[in-house]
């Protein structure tokens, strides 16, 4: 197993707010992590800060190799590998799902336009919606948006996938298909960080369970011995809340 | 019956709806007679009643026929749009007096007595508008003082961007940016050549000598064609990071925005000519463009930035995640969404700019408005102000609301919405 992504002693501040705390963690290729904890614990400001849409103050951040620093030449590289799929899907609205999909491949790849809508049309396909590409998001449900969202990001072939609570602002009946998709691409042995809180899915997918409280990661385990054994009281409190 | 209780009402609609319709022809009777041959219809009332008399038959005769439900299509229709209370009953009354009072003697102004046949002041003599004196003038409202044999040249100056920009509807979407490059640097240099001549056995006219419709259209071109890039990079800059670039774009607008432009125009025509070294000289025409220009692109930089700040902070940070460099994502993401949601405000500004052209009359260019100005002192047309001004004021008001309705017709055509 080689490592993909490294942190360490990671500090971030908004002005005097501190949210990472000395945050240290390791990802292997191909594992998958899923992190949890209550709401301005820090999650999504941790996996934000891999692909610097945060910057962090103090501590490193080692991506495929890269370390992330000022060079916005590097940040641009590292962030075509690590895919990214946000909580409100950020879909571009005046683009249809399929011109979606293949703007970054065409621009920023430098692909040439037909290679990049069969590789959209293959996400599309691996997502279930090819049948949408020539919709507009607008014309599309949020379920079906999140799922655009993800085919969009995988366009870009990345090494990692970063999820920002991806299915918070969903339909409870479209949350399903978005972790179906989810599901797919986990046993495709993609390396995936996920932020969630669908438990289900974290005991489906995840090798390893981290939870954060305060900005600071209070434990770290195998997903089964997290939710049968976990260590610590305040890990315990949350998942009697959450379970 | 109880007379004050009483309320038109579907039951009593046979004898309410015939009175009040009675009673509203005559209040229209009276005021058209009134109006149109001087005769007094209610002579026999005392003068106060009698000038209000057609406003209180017509309130009474609405307030009748104003019936809920009546079963009649088109008396509810009426009902519901001019009749719906007592106050926009009489809304309603004096907004049809004033259109019967004003409208005729404006129309007859207009066209019934007015004059088209002729070719000097004398010819008219009808009392109404004399068209004879744009008829006259019309050449020079439209060129300027532009020499009359040298005028096809500004013709097919237009003719040749008519077609381009025809063209560029038709041609397959391959072809359009090289079309649409050679419009706006290319096209522009050929169309000033042809105008201004002085090269390929043209005579030399100089820019004095412009003038009329075709200058406000030159002006107005080059100023909104270059305005619009400049005040995308001036908003742009407004919100970079490097301080170097945001405060001397602020500096920039700020110091545009709170000159007027006579102002401006002044400055470019007496000031700036001090600033250049001995023996250079600039074009007086140059000089107002690039004045216009800057000026509104302050304005039209204020306008975009606007469109910047609404798009969602998830834009540009999808745009980022997907590895897009700063010019990538404004040009492929920000700004197409931006400048989309203010097509209303940008079409303000460049109408505010197409208006804003007769201004160019302080530094002795005449453009249509300025021509007028003109010929309205002549000695042998004095007395034409208003004919002129109103020629000039309907041109205008073609140009801009063609304009508006262009921007309102892209504004659907751009629409992803659901519908």
């Amino acid at each position: 197993m080689t490592k993909i992504i490294e942190l360490k002693n990671v500090n971030k501040w908004f002005d005097k707010f501190q949210a990472l705390k000395d945050v240290s963690l390791e990802v292997n290729q191909q594992e998958k992590i899923v992190i949890c904890g209550p709401s301005g614990s820090g999650k999504s400001t941790l996996i934000r800060c891999i692909n610097r849409l945060e910057e962090h103050q103090d501590g490193q951040i080692i991506v495929d190799g890269n370390e992330i620093s000022e060079n916005t030449k590097d940040i641009e590289k590292i962030r075509a590998e690590v895919g990214m799929v946000f909580q409100q899907f950020n879909l571009f609205p005046h683009l249809s799902i399929l011109d979606n999909c293949t703007l970054a491949p065409i621009w920023v790849k430098k692909m040439p336009k037909k290679q990049a809508e069969e590789i959209a049309m293959q996400n599309l396909e691996r997502v279930q919606i090819a049948d949408q590409a020539k919709k507009f998001p607008g014309q599309l449900s949020g379920g079906q948006q999140q799922r655009s969202a993800i085919a969009r990001a995988l366009c870009m072939e990345p090494k990692i996938m970063l999820f920002d609570e991806p299915t918070s602002a969903l339909d409870p009946e479209m949350i399903k298909e978005v972790l179906d998709s989810m599901v797919d691409l986990a046993k495709g042995g993609m390396t995936m960080i996920v932020v969630t809180h669908e438990m289900g899915f974290a005991k489906e997918v995840a090798d390893n369970m981290i939870f954060m409280d305060e900005g600071k990661i209070v434990e770290k385990a195998k997903t089964k011995e997290f939710f049968d054994n976990p260590k610590s009281d305040r890990t315990k409190l949350f998942l009697s809340q959450i379970l | 019956m109880n007379i004050v209780n009483f309320k038109p009402n579907k039951d009593n609609l046979k004898s309410t709806l015939p009175i009040g319709i009675f009673l509203i022809s005559i209040g229209l009777i009276d005021i058209i007679l009134n109006s149109l041959l001087n005769f007094n219809l209610t002579s026999f009332l005392p003068e106060k009643i009698s000038f209000i008399a057609p406003l209180i038959f017509g309130a009474i005769g609405l307030y009748l026929i104003r019936i809920e439900f009546s079963g009649n299509k088109l008396l509810d229709k009426i009902n519901k749009n001019f009749n719906s209370s007592s106050f926009n009953a009489i809304l309603t009354l004096l907004v049809i007096f004033a259109l019967i009072k004003y409208v005729p003697p404006l129309l007859n102004w207009f066209i019934f007595d007015a004059d088209f046949i002729g070719n000097k002041k004398e010819d008219c003599t009808s009392g109404g508008a004399c068209w004879v004196f744009v008829k006259v003038w019309f050449n020079r409202f439209v060129y300027g003082m532009y020499p009359d044999a040298e005028q096809w040249r500004i013709n097919s100056a237009f003719i040749m961007l008519f077609l381009l920009v025809g063209a560029s509807f038709f041609v397959p979407s391959k072809y359009k940016k090289y079309l649409l490059i050679f419009l706006v640097f290319v096209y522009p240099i050929i169309g000033l050549k042809l105008i201004s001549g002085g090269d390929f056995g043209l005579k030399y006219v100089e820019t004095g000598a412009w003038g009329g419709l075709s200058l406000t259209f030159i002006v107005s071109a080059f100023a909104l064609i270059l305005c619009f890039p400049i005040g995308m990079l001036l908003a742009l800059g407004r919100r970079s990071n490097l301080p170097a670039i945001r405060y001397s774009s602020i500096g920039f607008i700020e110091l545009w925005r709170g000159v007027p432009l006579i102002t401006v125009l002044f400055m470019s025509a007496v000031m700036f000519p001090m600033f250049l070294p001995d023996g250079t000289y600039v074009d007086k025409l140059i000089r107002v463009l690039i004045a216009i220009t800057l000026f509104e692109a302050a304005y039209m930089a204020e306008v975009i930035r606007g469109g910047l700040q609404a798009l969602p902070k998830g834009q540009y940070e999808a745009a980022k995640s997907l590895g897009m460099g700063y010019w990538r994502m404004h040009f492929l993401i920000v700004l197409p969404q931006a400048l989309k949601l203010v097509i209303p405000g940008i079409a303000n500004t460049f109408l505010a700019l197409v208006k804003d052209t007769p201004l160019i009359f302080v530094v002795g260019l005449l453009e249509l408005a300025g021509m007028v100005n003109l010929a309205k002192t002549n000695p042998k047309w004095l007395g034409m102000a208003m004919e002129g001004y109103v020629f000039a004021g309907l041109v205008f008001w073609v140009i801009c609301y063609a304009m508006s309705r262009y921007s309102q017709n892209l504004e659907r055509k751009l629409s992803t919405e659901r519908q």
